[in-house]
């Protein structure tokens, strides 16, 4: 057998082989894929909130996307407190007034960064929340302080609809 | 199971035998030449696949009548409690029956850890022995889930999220994970769909455990390799078949005295409460049998490491058999190892203890004291004490101490010493 036969033996086995495995892999992304949010989860990305209940030091809990968000008015006390921390202190160096636009409203997602609890409202070392299951504090401005939970309680998207609404999402 | 020329009696038994050789096959599980100085520790085997085949039987059962969907799923588990004959009794086998699962297999578990069973020629045995260990924990917890309850649902919460501390890809992970942005209906169809399957791969693996034993065959209570079939061995039909099946009797009433008496006593109030993703439980904690896990989890300040801890903690053991290489098997003659077993046995325990209290003050100072000594148990102690130990000498068949009028490890040595 020749040397420029053997050559293209191989070439033809690797092609096989790089045809076979993409082949291979293009079947099963839709077994896997189908795991992921389907349309009508995705459908349900936004929601809008009515405000004009809520007074200063009271919070509301909404549902967003099956999470738990806490909608705070904050009290002029608990704003101070946030934000006069040092930002060498803190796990997750966040400002306060990039978590909190309006320094009023704090809108972030109830969900303890940790495995996921729900924390409690006005408890904890820093009176802010408390997380039950695994004992992470967090203070005004829902950063981490204490505890296990690698980061702060996630801000997410929302938006001023008029002073009356707010739209998370 | 080529050790065997076996012909079947009967002309059709034969015809049949010669095309599938399951007679064969049954003449081998009858005559299976067993260590005649077993012990009750090494019942739970037989006990573990009776286990088994009832959380099959009654789940299959429960999925008759059970429905899996966020808003029926908890209606339907109560159903089932009230309204369907007996339902309450093959729901409480089933739930108490995880339990006693697990009872079982801690038994089994610790059983070789004493005797030394995981060693070689029994890696294998042990390492699919693990598997089903670790399969086991995934059916409870997908289980657990399915009634949908407070407790189904913050333990889900909390379990998947344990995947979020892998960097970069965890979030996409747990998401997948959902099939949403939190624990939800398409979460509680694709447990189900897997608390169904991962039984029958427990099957499949039990099947392929008895098989590797049976390459060896057993290991016995003084750990030395024996002649089969000798005058060390008995055929495992009828000794063997009767002390399991007397074993199993005086499991069912623990099993019955659960079921019966106190059938809520292992679970938690709050998973009476349909699940609410607004407010979690004051106080969550895993079913008894994670709980050591769980403290190990907890036990460390830092999220990555302390889920690499808790699988740390499972990964260990399957490696075990490559930690502990003294090549003396049984606990009866290693007076250290003896001692270092029974204090990872009390370290478990504690484990255990902790796991189940808030994690604060002197629990977590606990937690993480034991939480090391587990690890430095595995790959400080043992692999230490397998170089330094002095063991004592093993006899040399099971029959020979009792022939030679020596009940005890020491008076087999002196012996030995004047010959």
């Amino acid at each position: 057998m020749s040397e420029k036969k053997v050559k293209r033996r191989e070439f033809i086995f690797t092609a096989t082989y790089a045809v076979g495995a993409v082949g291979v892999g293009a079947t099963i992304w839709p077994l896997i894929d189908q795991m992921n949010p389907d349309a009508s989860v995705k459908a349900l990305a936004s929601t809008e909130v009515d405000i004009s209940n809520v007074e200063k030091g009271q919070s509301i809990t909404v549902l967003w996307r099956g999470k738990p968000v806490f909608i705070r008015r904050r009290t002029d006390e608990e704003i101070a407190k946030a934000r006069e921390v040092n930002l060498d202190e803190l796990k997750h160096p966040e400002k306060d007034e990039d978590r909190a636009r309006d320094p009023e409203w704090l809108v972030m997602l109830g969900v303890c960064t940790h495995l996921g609890c729900v924390p409690l409202g006005d408890k904890g070392e820093y009176g802010g929340w408390f997380c039950p299951c695994h004992g992470s504090h967090y203070d005004t401005s829902g950063r981490i302080r204490k505890g296990p939970a690698p980061t702060n309680m996630e801000v997410p998207k929302y938006e001023f609809v008029n002073s009356n609404i707010i739209k998370i999402g | 199971m080529s050790d065997h020329d076996y012909t079947p009696s009967s002309k059709f038994g034969k015809w049949f035998n010669d095309r599938l050789p399951l007679l064969t096959l049954g003449k081998h599980l009858t005559d299976y030449p067993t260590p005649k100085n077993l012990n009750y520790w090494w019942t739970f085997g037989g006990i573990l696949t009776f286990c088994l085949i009832t959380q099959i039987v009654t789940g299959l059962i429960l999925a008759m009548h059970y429905v899996a969907h966020a808003d029926l799923a908890f209606g339907s588990v109560e159903h089932i409690m009230r309204n369907v004959n007996y339902g309450w009794l093959i729901r409480y086998v089933h739930a108490n029956g995880a339990s006693m699962f697990f009872l079982a297999v801690y038994i089994h578990i610790f059983r070789s850890l004493y005797y030394g069973s995981y060693k070689s020629p029994r890696e294998i045995i042990w390492i699919l022995g693990m598997i089903i260990y670790i399969l086991m924990m995934a059916a409870a917890f997908m289980g657990y889930v399915l009634p949908w309850g407070q407790m189904s649902f913050w333990g889900a919460t909390v379990i998947t999220n344990l995947f979020s501390a892998i960097p970069f890809v965890g979030e996409s992970i747990v998401t997948w994970l959902w099939g949403g942005y939190s624990v939800d209906n398409p979460t509680l169809t694709r447990f189900f769909s897997l608390h169904y399957l991962i039984p029958f791969l427990i099957l499949g693996l039990v099947v392929l455990h008895i098989w590797a034993l049976h390459v060896p065959g057993n290991n016995n209570p003084i750990g030395i390799d024996l002649k089969k079939p000798s005058k060390d061995t008995v055929p495992f039909h009828p000794y063997i078949v009767i002390k399991d099946l007397f074993a199993l009797l005086i499991f069912l009433i623990v099993f019955a005295f659960f079921v019966f008496y106190s059938p809520n006593i292992l679970g938690h109030a709050d998973n009476y409460i349909e699940a609410n993703p607004m407010v979690t439980p004051a106080h969550i904690v895993p079913e008894w049998y994670l709980l050591p896990f769980y403290a190990i989890l907890r036990s460390v300040p830092d999220k990555l490491l302390g889920v690499i801890a808790m699988f740390g903690a499972l990964f260990i053991l399957v490696i075990l058999p490559w930690l502990d290489t003294s090549k003396t098997r049984s606990a009866i003659f290693r007076p250290l190892y003896k001692q270092f077993y029974w204090f990872l046995v009390a370290d478990v325990l504690i484990l255990g203890y902790v796991g189940a209290m808030p994690a604060e003050g002197i629990y977590l100072l606990v937690a993480r004291v034991a939480t090391a000594y587990y690890f430095a148990h595995f790959l400080i102690i043992l692999p230490i004490l397998s170089r330094k130990e002095k063991v004592l000498d093993v006899p040399l068949s099971i029959t020979e101490p009792v022939l030679g009028g020596a009940v005890s490890a020491s008076a087999v040595r002196q012996r030995k010493d004047k010959l």
